[in-house]
């Protein structure tokens, strides 16, 4: 639905691409494309045969969002009996329904590139599509929040007495978040290389325990190791 | 078609995945089912054990289009949980707030997911040669409510800066000058959609029920009030369990609800039915333009009154930023004392009521939530609907047949990935 808000820019992009299958916003569908832009995470088995089936077609894959991309918010489950989680929800009518630890695509079959965070940044999106139609690697950075919120003049989060996963998370969001105010939450992943036990060394010094060092990781990188 | 099967198995231009399942035998319903296959989400389970801080930020990720309304609910069932009363201010600015998503969501949906139907196309896109005036107007209406979004919370979606008790960053008097000079500039694009509307041929079905929406004295309700029915009666929403009874069908991961009779529907043509009385005037000229009446029981005009809520947000929003410019923004302490309890928030999102009810422990941490989602109030009805729509239009084709009835599963704009997760948990 971020998509659909791009307005005069989608009338744009839909010049340039042949839309076949987009069920949120038409009516109509074709199996023959090149490439996938797939969005959401995977929670139950049947999708990992649909996602296995779109990957054969597709030549390029392209994970759209923090679910796709990282799992996301959705793997808030995993640290859960999925019994008991789909007991809490449907109560005795749990047999009817079946659920799987929550996971990024990558997980089951290969992505070519991901447009991460929540919600993606739309002019990002525009920017992976052009790149992709010119044959080129989407320029997605590989530095942290950190660098764009110092550019913004921002008073760093931590010296306002709060604690943020800046330094750790991937940019490209324009630092929005402490830029009004909030911490980062994380929700475009982990740099390639991130220093988490310094970061996480920082984050017990400004008093947060264990627990709430794993919490603030697993809001949106539950599946990634640093949660667990 | 008399005889046959029509099985769509994902209604487009939704959002969200549902089936319209439909077995026709001498022209009589043997079978029909509306379908909701999409995986459920588990955010009730999901949010135990986080910081009550963190959950209007976790909540807000239900819904890509309502999450304004999401965190809105989630705020108010946190801060009744903790006993804060947020500040006028406060309230003004997320009264504000709301309205943009209301405008945001109700021109997404009438104008690009609804319209293409009543103008004979399969998506929004071919509209741009056919309908180009109308399609900029829709673009810039649209437009306006994600700038307004990105202006009060941070972007279009998701917003960052609402928080309990209070905002992180507070527009400016400038901003909401400039906000309030844009409102007013956009509504000839309106009045022009009115105008198209009232020639468009919105297909004639009623079927009697029951219509809820939340409702206060002195306002159209939007962002709070007591649950009301078009059946009489009123019931304040810490009792919402005593009014919305929820329950399992097993073809569907949403649950399904009931009141007072078999079905309900919540949304803009509820709202409409319950509370038209205290529309802006301008609101009051589109019902009047487009036919619409209370009480109306054709679930298509759904379309028509969420144009009419569009008239209504506008220029209510005008009212909301004179108030809040009249009495001047200041920063306000946040700071809230922790402590234990239950909370219950509702709040009319684009789709009808939303309520989120959450259980703190004396630090403050969630031990337990509830939500329900207003689409999932309606599933019920929209079976109904289709069922008693079904027999009056054999004699189509198996495609015009099958056009109508998805046309009635838009009309509702369900959200149907919101509607996955919802629960009945009791609180000991």
């Amino acid at each position: 639905m971020q998509i659909v808000n791009l307005e005069e820019e989608l009338l744009d992009l839909v010049g340039l691409v042949d839309v076949v299958s987009w069920r949120e916003a038409m009516t109509g569908h074709s199996d023959d494309y090149d490439i996938a832009i797939v969005e959401g995470s995977i929670t139950r088995e049947s999708e990992m045969e649909r996602l296995k089936g779109i990957r054969q077609k597709a030549r390029i894959l392209v994970a759209l969002g923090a679910c796709a991309h990282i799992g996301g918010i959705n793997c808030l489950k995993n640290f859960f009996e999925m019994d008991e989680v789909l007991e809490y929800v449907y109560g005795k009518d749990a047999r009817y329904f079946d659920t799987i630890p929550a996971r990024p695509l990558s997980a089951v079959v290969p992505v070519d590139y991901a447009v991460p965070g929540c919600p993606i940044d739309r002019k990002e999106f525009l920017e992976v599509v052009k790149a992709l139609l010119l044959g080129k690697k989407p320029p997605i950075p590989n530095y942290p929040v950190c660098v764009e919120c110092r550019s913004k003049g921002n008073v760093c989060v931590f010296d306002k007495g709060m604690t943020c996963l800046g330094p750790v998370t991937r940019a490209g969001c324009g630092a929005i978040c402490p830029t009004y105010g909030n911490k980062c939450e994380g929700c475009r992943g982990l740099v390639d290389d991130p220093n988490l036990d310094s970061h996480k060394e920082v984050l017990r010094e400004h008093g947060l325990t264990v627990e709430q060092i794993l919490n603030s990781f697993r809001m949106f990188d539950g599946y990634m190791e640093v949660a667990r | 078609m008399k005889d046959g099967k029509i099985n769509v198995h994902y209604v487009t231009r939704v959002e969200g995945h549902g089936n319209i399942v439909v077995d026709l035998k001498d022209g009589v319903i043997k079978e029909l089912r509306w379908e909701v296959p999409e995986a459920p989400r588990f955010f009730e389970a999901m949010v135990r054990g986080r910081s009550y801080a963190d959950v209007p930020h976790i909540t807000s990720r239900i819904c890509g289009i309502c999450s304004i309304g999401h965190t809105i609910a989630s705020l108010q069932g946190i801060e009744a949980a903790l006993g804060v009363q947020p500040s006028e201010q406060t309230v003004l600015l997320r009264k504000l707030i709301l309205h943009a998503e209301t405008v945001q969501s109700h021109t997404l949906h009438v104008f690009y997911l609804a319209a293409p139907d009543f103008l004979g196309v399969n998506s929004v896109v071919p509209l741009a040669a056919t309908h180009r005036e109308a399609l900029l107007r829709a673009i810039r209406l649209h437009h306006l409510a994600n700038e307004w979004s990105d202006l009060l919370g941070g972007r279009t979606t998701h917003p960052i800066n609402l928080v309990v008790n209070g905002w992180t960053r507070l527009p400016t008097g400038d901003e909401l000058r400039g906000l309030r000079q844009r409102i007013t500039e956009a509504i000839p694009d309106l009045e022009a959609w009115v105008g198209i509307f009232k020639t468009l041929e919105i297909p004639d079905f009623q079927r009697e029920t029951e219509y809820l929406a939340l409702q206060r004295d002195d306002e159209y309700a939007f962002y709070n009030g007591v649950i009301a029915s078009t059946d009489g009666g009123t019931t304040p929403v810490p009792r919402y369990r005593e009014k919305i009874h929820e329950f399992v069908v097993p073809y569907s991961t949403a649950k399904h609800t009931k009141a007072a009779r078999e079905s309900f529907m919540v949304g803009a043509l509820a709202r409409f039915n319950n509370n038209h009385a205290k529309l802006s005037p301008l609101a009051r000229w589109a019902a009047e333009e487009m036919g619409l009446k209370p009480i109306c029981y054709n679930p298509f005009m759904n379309n028509v009154a969420q144009l009419v809520e569009v008239a209504h947000c506008l220029e209510d929003s005008v009212r909301l930023i004179n108030e809040l410019l009249a009495r001047g923004i200041r920063e306000e302490d946040r700071n809230v004392e922790v402590r234990g309890g239950i909370g219950v928030g509702a709040t009319e999102v684009p789709r009808g009521i939303l309520i989120h009810e959450y259980a703190l422990d004396d630090r403050g941490t969630v031990t337990g939530a509830n939500l329900l989602i207003p689409t999932n109030m309606n599933h019920n009805n929209i079976e109904r609907d289709l069922k008693a729509l079904t027999p009056t239009i054999v004699d189509k084709s198996q495609q015009e047949i099958t056009l109508v009835l998805e046309m009635l599963v838009r009309a509702y704009d369900p959200c149907i990935s919101c509607s996955t997760h919802l629960l009945n948990v009791r609180f000991a």
